[in-house]
């Protein structure tokens, strides 16, 4: 009996060597081939909220109340664009939107990352409120520059037209009760 | 600004003391080596702006602070 059980558990073995083998190799592979490489920070919300908090106090200290304002109830934050009937919506995460004014459509779509420098971000990003003051200071400091580094799109590559459309009436209603208060 | 942390002090003093200077234009120029960016916040009459700036000595004296950011790339 116990002949018969070594013998099954043994084949067993053998079944699961067959079955898993390459993955097996691979992952032993994988990590004698990168000893060093860096361990992957465990997913931890409060962390990420923490920081969040703590880049919504500096976003503030920036751009004054309002603007603060208009982020945490609108999302976005607005910026002129050099007095020429156009501005910007600068969402967090998100590409920058330009639109006209007068109209109130969207004219154009840039892609902007703030790519992480340092070795030990490891796959992070800037918290939301630090990527929206980021672009902030960015378009306020040196518009072309920014513009220039970004990737131009059409309207819709990224954002909905349609809510962009929305947001920009949000934030006129936004304003007209600012301004009526 | 640091990824996973939002911003992080680096370095404070007064610029009108000599070795608080040399302390802070080391740290910017050592910022600016590793890539980051450099804006000055500020409000002239009221309106809130930033500016960008690439050596110390662009720096306002009476500026607050400086606060850096990663360059922005086409994403």
């Amino acid at each position: 009996m116990p002949v018969l059980l070594g013998a099954l558990l043994l084949g067993l073995a053998l079944l699961a060597l067959l079955a898993f083998g390459p993955d097996l190799r691979r992952a032993l592979w994988a990590r004698r081939r990168s000893p060093r490489s860096p361990r992957h920070h465990l997913h931890d919300p409060g962390r990420e909220r923490r920081a969040e908090l703590k880049a919504r106090e500096l976003l503030r200290s920036v751009v004054g109340e309002e603007q603060y304002s208009m982020y945490r109830e609108l999302g976005f934050i607005r910026s002129s664009g050099g007095g020429s009937g156009y501005g910007y919506l600068i969402y967090p995460q998100r590409p920058i939107v330009a639109f006209e004014e007068q109209s109130g459509e969207p004219l154009n779509e840039y892609c902007v990352l703030f790519p992480e420098l340092d070795a030990e971000a490891n796959g992070e990003r800037l918290p939301d409120a630090d990527d929206v003051l980021a672009k902030w200071m960015a378009l306020s400091g040196d518009e072309r520059g920014l513009i220039g580094d970004a990737n131009m799109h059409a309207p819709g590559k990224t954002h909905d037209p349609a809510r962009v459309r929305r947001d920009l009436l949000r934030l006129r209603e936004w304003e007209g009760r600012r301004a009526a208060a | 600004m640091k990824p996973g942390h939002g911003d992080v002090l680096l370095a404070e003093g007064d610029v009108e003391v000599a070795e608080d200077e040399e302390r802070l234009i080391e740290e910017f120029r050592r910022q600016l080596d590793e890539g980051m960016w450099a804006a000055v916040p500020s409000a002239p009459a009221g309106r809130r702006e930033a500016t960008m700036v690439r050596d110390f000595a662009e720096v306002p004296r009476d500026a607050e602070r400086v606060i850096f950011f990663p360059k922005a790339a086409g994403g």
